[in-house]
């Protein structure tokens, strides 16, 4: 196998010249078209918003380690603000808020959509760029500008003079986000969803067009890899559900700017009609921040069980399902706004419905595993990872499907700790999973294996300790999205901030890990991973060419949805 | 090799032309969304929304009256920007169903300039909107009043007999009929 992985490098040295030439410094990285280059930056500035995520969420965890407000007026000043009873609260709407908005559009979404499918889409197709590579770099910088306007946002007032930043929670609920926050804060939260939302529809637009016109000879739709079918689904529900986002996020703006009604009772509006437009695209976007995460997941299990994945067709049309049937349960998140019993039923059927599909991908990874040689090898344990915790938010997330149960449960601690069971943990492990599993293809140097597994070790402990302990406070009726509590949650809550310290040093580790990597990393040829990895990806070397595939690779006949390799006796460049 | 690539550059276009058309479209359905779901509500009394009857429905549905009464009961709030008192003029009312009945509110300008307001409603349990119908209703039009006017502001309705047959709220023994005024948006109130 290892001398046939060359076979592609070998054409490809012949071109070194050509293939590999880079322009300039600020032409390579500023005005890219390269899809590698491309895919770099949105994962330097994934890790750069994940960083200020996390410490936002760090600000968050200090404060609930114990119950009074302690710390809200430190940041308020750091802010910029006056500290007051009022300034340090809407302190706290503006935390949730935007580490909310940070790690959905500017952390998951460019790390999985923008990094590892702008990598290994055309790698794991064959093709040589994305269809659009001019519309690929505005997409990227478009993403960048609404995190400037977002970040912007915290500086400038919101609530009044004093109280900076937009306190509407991502969901950005009319009246709140309209008379409440009344500042210009918002109006910056808004135009940077905007501008995130279109970077995104343009990116959807190129992911589509890129796999269905540009697929190497041979490559059919049902011999895709599945990381390529879970970024086309994604793609789909990005250009069907963001429009609507910008929709009702228009309404909201011209509702506070420009005297329309959209949702103010006092014209005609209703108020509840801006949550029906949220979650019609709010809830397809759960699964937009996890689809990638399951693509990579088949292929790092099926990669380090030696196996092909089980079930290949049950894994690509549960993804399609689950893509589709997500569009018609949005009112599962809106149980407590006053539905009729029979529309509670049907929004609790079809959102049980997506069990269905979601266990088909678990049994049918761990049916890959069964078996198989298996090797726990850094991108595996973190995928390992993934299926238990995303499970287990899984079941929780059945619990709360039910119309009957939310009564009791909404917008307590139990949804908090369910959605970063399956963000924090599903969409987060699955990241690290394919980072570290695609680390040695996009650098060419060897990620440390021990701190790898270091970092696994104190991220896996540190997340359950943090959000587990959140399943009780919220069944004991914590609400969410408050900073203060009484005594009875405090022992729970303080278990949970040290469990956020735990994830700060594994974070470290993680640096520590990317710093050894390239100072003293062993350089990797075309396939570290051995005979387990067979998607197109690893025919080339690592780092891949600047431009590689300039003579297609061919499918042919004796390859199926799993094997794409060249036959030793057949180099596939003709 | 060139036409070959200008076939692909023509496709490329030709999908990304197609994938943006669906977002635009989705774009466009966001925005039908607000009427479809004042619609939706109207026709389906969706979240409580009261039906509009004319006086030949009415007619019709005092036909098939039944001795069953409920009971109605009158609520009445003002948001925070409307110098109103604002209440009902009888706590409860008992009607027969199908049989109409007038209720009156009474409202009251306590500042000094005159103030235009209008009224949003629903009933609960919101599954009973599709059954309580409106004649006449001051909340069908703007109110406006001079500083401190008071007007009596009057309620037609009737309970569709129709709401026996449901199998969720058949057997309800009352209907909260709730009104809450807002000023109106200052456009339309310089026209007035």
């Amino acid at each position: 196998m290892a001398t046939t992985a060359e076979g592609f490098d070998a054409h490809h040295d012949d071109h070194a010249h050509d293939a590999d030439h880079k322009p300039g410094f600020f032409a390579r990285w500023f005005m890219s078209t390269n899809h590698k280059d491309i895919g770099t930056l949105y994962l330097i500035f994934a890790i750069i918003a994940g960083v200020i995520g996390g410490a936002m969420s760090g600000v968050m965890r200090l404060e609930l380690a114990e119950p009074g407000i302690q710390y809200l007026a430190g940041a308020v000043e750091f802010f910029g603000g006056t500290a007051d009873e009022n300034a340090n609260l809407h302190m706290w709407n503006v935390f949730i808020t935007a580490h909310g908005l940070i790690m959905v559009f500017f952390m998951v979404m460019p790390a999985m959509i923008g990094g590892f499918g702008n990598w290994f889409v055309p790698l794991m197709i064959g093709a040589p760029d994305m269809a659009f590579p001019r519309m690929n770099n505005v997409s990227f910088w478009l993403t960048v500008a609404g995190f400037v306007s977002l970040c912007f946002s915290l500086f400038v007032p919101g609530t009044g003079p004093n109280a900076l930043g937009a306190g509407v929670g991502w969901t950005v609920y009319a009246p709140l986000s309209t008379t409440a926050n009344s500042g210009p804060a918002v109006d910056f939260a808004i135009f940077s969803l905007h501008l995130a939302g279109a970077g995104s529809i343009l990116g959807a637009t190129n992911f589509i067009t890129t796999i269905f016109n540009m697929r190497a000879p041979g490559m059919t739709l049902h011999k895709m890899p599945l990381f390529v079918w879970s970024v086309l689904v994604t793609a789909f529900l990005l250009l069907l559900a963001l429009p609507v986002l910008a929709a009702a996020i228009t309404m909201l703006l011209t509702d506070r700017n420009f005297g329309t009604t959209f949702f103010d009772p006092a014209g005609g509006g209703d108020p509840v009609l801006y949550q029906h437009l949220f979650w019609f695209f709010g809830h397809p976007e759960v699964y937009i921040m996890i689809l990638p995460g399951f693509g990579m997941i088949s292929q790092i299990v099926a990669t380090f069980s030696r196996k092909p994945v089980f079930g290949y067709l049950g894994m690509a049309y549960a993804m399609v399902a689950i893509g589709v049937v997500g569009f018609i349960v949005w009112a599962h998140h809106m149980y407590t706004v006053g539905l009729d019993v029979n529309t509670k039923m049907y929004f609790t059927a079809a959102t049980m419905v997506i069990a269905v599909p979601t266990g088909v991908k678990i049994f049918s990874w761990i049916a890959t595993m069964w078996g198989g040689s298996l090797e726990f090898k850094s991108p595996m344990v973190w995928a390992l990872g993934f299926i238990f915790l995303f499970t287990v938010g899984g079941v929780t997330g059945v619990v709360l499907a039910n119309g009957g149960i939310d009564d009791n449960l909404h917008d307590t601690y139990y949804v908090v700790a369910h959605f970063h069971y399956v963000l924090s943990m599903g969409a987060v492990f699955s990241l690290f999973a394919g980072f570290y599993y695609w680390f040695p293809k996009m650098s060419g140097k060897m990620h440390s294996e021990f701190l790898s597994h270091v970092h696994f070790w104190l991220f896996f402990i540190g997340v359950n300790v943090i959000f587990f302990p959140q399943h009780f406070l919220g069944m004991n009726g914590m609400p969410r999205r408050i900073p203060d509590y009484p005594e009875a949650f405090a022992y729970w809550n303080s278990i949970s901030s040290i469990g956020y310290m735990i994830v700060l040093i594994s974070v470290a580790v993680f640096f520590i890990n990317l710093i050894y990597a390239f100072t003293a990393g062993k350089k990797v040829g075309a396939n570290p991973w051995g005979e387990g990895a067979t998607t197109l990806e690893w025919t080339l070397s690592s780092p891949p060419p600047y431009h590689q595939f300039e003579t297609l690779p061919v499918i042919e006949d004796h390859h199926d949805y799993h094997d794409h390799m060249p036959r030793e006796d057949k180099p596939a460049t003709a | 090799m060139t036409s070959a690539s200008a076939t692909i550059e023509s496709r490329n276009q030709r999908t990304g032309a197609l994938a943006i058309l669906g977002a635009l479209a989705m774009l466009g359905l966001g925005y039908a969304a607000v009427p479809l779901y004042d619609l939706f509500c109207r026709v389906t009394g969706f979240g409580g929304t009261t039906q509009v009857a004319s006086e030949a429905d009415a007619a019709k549905a005092a036909l098939s009256a039944t001795n069953r009464t409920i009971s109605i009961r009158f609520d009445a709030s003002t948001a925070g920007n409307v110098p109103w008192i604002f209440r009902p003029a009888q706590t409860t009312d008992t009607v027969r169903i199908g049989q109409r009945d007038l209720a009156t509110y009474v409202a009251r300008n306590t500042s000094s300039i005159p103030v235009t307001g209008t009224a949003t409603f629903n009933v609960e349990p919101a599954q009973a909107g599709k059954y309580f119908h409106k004649i006449q209703c001051f909340c069908f039009t703007e109110q406006t009043l001079q500083p401190g006017q008071e007007v009596n502001m009057p309620v037609l309705y009737y309970v569709d007999p129709a709401i026996l047959e449901d199998d969720v709220i058949g057997d309800i023994e009352q209907i909260t009929l709730s009104y809450t005024f807002h000023r109106a948006k200052e456009s339309v109130e310089t026209g007035s």
